[in-house]
């Protein structure tokens, strides 16, 4: 699998928040997560959607240190890599 | 005994969203089945809940979030509730759960694999979750459960959150059933076993009848220990008089021909309720539409009621809106009370042929006037009859 852009990567966790149901205008790499009503299953979710889109598997402890989308899209990043 | 009442009353169903509609569209002679099911089209999911709530719950769930808010806000209880939180339970009734969930995530798991079926599917395919939700949106801590026996259930979880008010368990419960099995392998599971209607037509106790005509929906009372309700100030709709529940012990799919079981369950709620055949002025009948249902139904009116039951008006809701399956008790609770408190007993829809052997009065195709004399009360029993050999029949007193 090709190395993912940031951008690819902020695209894809961003529409999964969404679909989530977050607010879209509420949504940026500082925002935590908790401010976007985004929980342990959404965040279970999440894990999935990053696995069938970059290949990176994240392990619980992985998904715990989460805070903020921007958390979400580094991790990502650099497991990528 | 503690006396339980209703307080508030809610219904989604084919008739439309609101209890209101249900009885006066019912009463009107409206029939909510389209194309051979009664669907919820009038319900509009995103004027109810958030994309988050939506997504969080199986379409089951949802229905009776929207009957539960109609109800707890008929009751008052809309602003704060009106006792401590861990004394108000939540007891909803399904026949089959999130099924349109299992589905959904059947077809992933066989397309896709295992690993990609979703984190929600066991919240939102669970039995419970119908009780689950309504006890989060509301802040309800009491005892909250959900019930399972098919076609019964709405009507078991009404007797269960009678039976735990009037022990002390509660307050006050939550109550009612939904369901909403419109759903490719349901479909086909109940064609399977021959239960649905051919022509798509739900005609109770007509010669013609065929089957049942499948719908969704859901139903919800708020129940409340008498004392506490009247002390509060209440608006007391209707009394829990008396609740039987047996079983036939016969067959997993039918009932035995005399409705023993259905009889014995008739004769133990008016038992309960303290009452005779000679007090009833209405009976909700199970009313399938199905040949062997409403051919048992009417013997075991006939043996638990005697002489009283030629005399009995008697209608079927699945008329109207077809068989709401796990909701269809609590829904049809719903209506009996909205009958009674309006003097108006809605008909049995598509009654045009009756079956000789089916030869007691089920109100054909008009809505009649319930004229009590004086001092009569306005008694009514609301039957429900699941596969497994589930009977549960409940006595209504509307005040």
């Amino acid at each position: 699998m090709a190395e993912p852009s940031i951008d690819q990567i902020e695209k894809v966790i961003t529409e999964s928040l969404v679909t989530f149901g977050a607010d879209p205008d509420a949504i940026s790499r500082d925002a935590e997560l908790d401010a976007l009503d985004v929980d342990s299953l959404d965040l279970a979710e999440l894990s999935q959607i990053i696995e069938e889109n970059f290949g990176v598997e994240l392990s619980s402890n992985d998904v715990s240190e989460i805070h903020t989308v921007g958390d979400a899209i580094d991790i990502v990043a650099e497991r990528a890599k | 005994m503690s006396e339980v009442v209703v307080t508030g009353v809610g219904a989604v169903t084919p008739l439309g969203v609101g209890a209101a509609k249900l009885h006066e569209r019912w009463a009107a002679g409206v029939c909510g089945i389209e194309n051979g099911e009664g669907r919820c089209d009038e319900l509009v999911v995103s004027d109810h809940f958030s994309v988050k709530e939506a997504r969080r719950a199986d379409r089951f769930a949802q229905l009776v979030l929207v009957a539960a808010g109609e109800a707890l806000a008929a009751a008052g209880w809309d602003s704060e509730l009106p006792y401590d939180a861990t004394r108000i339970g939540a007891i909803i009734g399904t026949g089959i759960g999130g099924i349109g969930t299992i589905e959904a995530n059947d077809r992933t798991l066989l397309e896709q694999g295992p690993k990609l079926v979703s984190p929600l599917a066991v919240p939102l395919m669970m039995g419970n979750a119908g009780a689950a939700a309504v006890s989060m949106r509301h802040g309800l801590k009491g005892p909250s459960y959900g019930v399972v026996s098919a076609c019964a259930a709405g009507t078991h979880a009404i007797g269960s959150a009678m039976r735990a008010i009037q022990y002390g368990d509660a307050t006050a419960v939550v109550a009612g059933g939904t369901e909403a099995a419109l759903t490719p392998l349901s479909r086909a599971a109940f064609a399977a076993v021959d239960a649905l209607s051919p022509s798509g037509i739900s005609r109770p106790f007509d010669a013609r009848r065929d089957g049942f005509v499948m719908g969704e929906g859901a139903g919800v009372l708020v129940l409340e220990n008498g004392e506490a309700a009247r002390a509060r100030g209440a608006r007391i709709l209707a009394i829990v008089r008396g609740y039987g529940a047996t079983s036939d012990a016969f067959h997993i799919t039918a009932p035995p021909a005399s409705g023993e079981g259905a009889a014995a369950a008739i004769s133990r709620a008016l038992e309960d309720a303290e009452l005779t055949p000679d007090d009833l002025v209405y009976v909700n009948a199970h009313g399938t539409s199905t040949p062997i249902n409403d051919r048992a139904e009417t013997a075991a009116l006939k043996t638990a009621l005697g002489e009283r039951a030629k005399t009995i008006p008697i209608s079927s809701t699945k008329s109207a809106i077809g068989h709401l399956l796990g909701a269809a008790g609590a829904v049809e609770a719903v209506a009996t009370i909205l009958a009674l408190r309006a003097r108006l007993l809605p008909p049995t829809i598509g009654l045009e042929q009756p079956d000789p052997e089916l030869d007691l009065d089920y109100i054909p195709n008009l809505a009649r006037t319930l004229d009590l004399d004086e001092g009569r009360r306005a008694v009514a029993i609301s039957n429900s009859f699941g596969f497994g050999g589930h009977n549960a029949v409940l006595c209504l007193e509307a005040t």
